[in-house]
């Protein structure tokens, strides 16, 4: 299997309020090409911390991160910021768009940071392949949030990234949209994306083909259902 | 494409807080303004100096009595130049077309009821073609009266209507601190404007101003015209000369008088009018700082509340010199904007003042360009900081900022 995600040992520890916590405390994980992973575990487990440190927002203290055959723990700031840009879709559970900008110009912003070409067009079309080509000119705070999450989920898939990362993609809507959603990134796996879901809610859990469950910043079960 | 795009995201959420960036530019506004309306003003004020100066026409020398004034106090003796000195100018010296001794005193002027103090110039006939002056009415007093030290007097054309209103001053007997005097002429008025007026003044022969009114036996100035292809420099070189001697200065020894050219003048009120419009300018270019922090100011309230904003697109890939340019883009349009507006009234105020105070305050591109430019830069200085400490966000702390 061609990994996509390859960690090992990952740790990584804040000061709060004098103690330090270690959210991370050696996690290792190969994630595959084409998989759709679940991480799961309580609030305080880690799962965000990890999901940061795999989407390269923020660096690990320790542990070589290997994002698509090259080792990116020990980048910062920029380059980072170049990693995220080409090889990493993120949804968030508040959808994240940038009011003012309409759904159009919210996805096409990833290709202007990278300098792509034909971005308005690219734009479109993956706004089409979430359902919204009939949106593109609305701003977000005139969509619904089920709208609002497709834009996010086509502005994360527009720049074609390795993996795409969502942290509680379903948390903020209802469960109906939240269902529709959860099938549109079924749809993306089924078209061969690599994704890594962040949630504790069972039945997404569910629809991914492999669960990891977090606790206490250590991996405690990781586990194929076969449908992977 | 990515400007294009930041361009249209700083003014969308300029536009989004109208008044709050309205109010960040007033300061901008007020400045610019400010700047230019006070450089119109102090280059109007030079332009109507070096009016009236020029007007003097060009080859005229003045010889003081005194050294050179050194800031504004006038050191040595004032009784130094007597008529003797000035009768031996023209045939000591070449190149002199004209001269007159100048005397200067104040008169009271009475005239039945009317009653008014001017200036009273005690000079020779010569003294009208030298200050290009007009006669209106009568005639100028001739030399000869001159030579017997007739009370005759010609009046400037404001102190004429102060005194006889709109009847003929010509004929008339004055009294001048209380001295009878027959007015023989009026002047033509010169129509200038400012402190100084050339119309509130009578003309007297200046024996007549020394023996009968003053009671002074030295001369106050001589003006000197020199021929139109004379060398001035080497016409004044030959007046000093010859009254150090007359003066018996000795080599090594200051000069008891000084002569002053039309270029000297000249020099000197540029100087002065300069030193005025660098003053204004600088209390302008002051407000112009103010706006600034102004705007830095509202620039860090700006990164504060959009620091999720700023979380999402280092979430999406913009390196930190893409929010460093959002961020500066902002603050560099709020204050270019606000040159622009200020620009404009700049120039309204300085046509407005134009025209209620009859001064005419002269707008220079250069000052438009300097206030203008200065601006952006002011967008710039003070707009860096908070885009700054915008780039240098960490997105996690940004994306999870409440």
């Amino acid at each position: 299997m061609d990994a996509v995600i390859e960690a090992k040992d990952l740790v990584k520890a804040y000061t709060l309020g004098g103690a330090v916590v270690r959210a991370l405390n050696g996690v290792s994980l190969t994630v595959g090409r084409g998989e759709m992973v679940a991480v799961t575990g309580a609030s305080g487990s880690g799962k965000s911390t990890l999901m940061h440190i795999l989407g390269c927002l923020g660096s690990p203290d320790s542990g070589p991160y290997v994002l698509g055959g090259e080792d990116v723990s020990l980048l910062t700031g920029n380059r980072l910021a170049q990693i995220r840009n080409r090889y990493i879709g993120l949804v968030f559970q508040t959808f994240n768009l940038l009011p003012r900008l309409s759904a159009l110009e919210n996805v096409e912003l990833p290709l202007l940071y990278g300098g792509a070409t034909g971005a308005r067009r690219r734009a479109a079309s993956a706004l089409e392949a979430v359902g919204l080509a009939d949106r593109m000119h609305h701003e977000p705070a005139r969509m619904s949030g089920g709208q609002r999450q497709r834009v996010a989920i086509a502005r994360a898939i527009v720049t074609d990234p390795m993996v795409l990362f969502a942290d509680e993609p379903t948390g903020a809507l209802d469960t109906k949209t939240g269902r529709e959603i959860m099938e549109v990134f079924d749809g993306l796996h089924r078209d061969g994306r690599t994704l890594v879901m962040i949630t504790h809610d069972p039945r997404i859990a569910a629809v991914c083909g492999r669960r990891i469950e977090l606790e206490d910043g250590r991996i405690l079960s990781d586990v194929r259902n076969g449908k992977g | 494409m990515l400007f294009w795009t930041t361009l249209k995201v700083a003014l969308r959420s300029l536009w989004a807080a109208k008044m709050r960036s309205l109010l960040s530019m007033l300061g901008i506004v007020i400045g610019v303004g400010a700047v230019i309306a006070m450089l119109a003003v102090g280059a109007g004020a030079q332009k109507q100096v070096l009016g009236h100066i020029t007007a003097l026409g060009s080859n005229l020398l003045m010889v003081m009595p005194g050294q050179p004034r050194t800031g504004g106090v006038r050191s040595g003796a004032v009784e130094t130049l007597v008529l003797e000195d000035a009768e031996a100018v023209p045939g000591a010296v070449e190149g002199v077309l004209a001269l007159s001794p100048v005397v200067r005193g104040t008169g009271q002027f009475k005239f039945f009821g009317a009653n008014k103090q001017s200036s009273v110039m005690g000079v020779n006939p010569g003294y009208l073609g030298l200050r290009n002056f007009e006669i209106a009415a009568g005639r100028m007093f001739t030399e000869s009266e001159v030579a017997r030290r007739a009370k005759v007097a010609v009046l400037g054309a404001d102190l004429a209507s102060d005194l006889f209103g709109t009847a003929d001053p010509v004929g008339q007997t004055v009294k001048v601190n209380g001295s009878a005097f027959l007015v023989v002429g009026a002047l033509q008025a010169k129509g200038t404007q400012g402190p100084f007026s050339f119309d509130d003044q009578a003309l007297v022969p200046h024996t007549t101003a020394m023996k009968r009114l003053f009671g002074k036996d030295y001369l106050d100035e001589i003006d000197v015209q020199t021929t139109p292809d004379a060398d001035q420099a080497a016409v004044q070189a030959g007046i000093e000369e010859l009254l150090r001697r007359r003066h018996a200065i000795r080599f090594g020894q200051d000069d008891d008088f000084h002569v002053r050219n039309m270029a000297e003048m000249v020099e000197t009120a540029t100087t002065v009018t300069g030193i005025f419009s660098l003053l204004l300018g600088s209390v302008a270019a002051i407000s112009l700082f103010v706006g600034g922090i102004g705007i830095m100011n509202i620039m860090l309230v700006t990164v504060t509340e959009r620091t999720r904003e700023i979380g999402i697109r280092k979430a999406i890939g913009a390196r930190d010199r893409d929010i460093l340019a959002q961020f500066l883009v902002e603050a560099v349009l709020m204050s270019a904007l606000g040159g622009v507006t200020g620009v404009g009234a700049g120039v309204a105020v300085a046509r407005l003042s134009g025209l209620v105070s009859g001064f005419e305050a002269v707008v220079q591109p250069q000052s438009v360009a300097l206030a203008f430019s200065f601006a952006v830069l002011v967008g710039v200085f003070f707009g860096f900081y908070p885009a700054r400490r915008a780039s240098a966000l960490d997105p996690i702390d940004a994306l999870s900022y409440e």
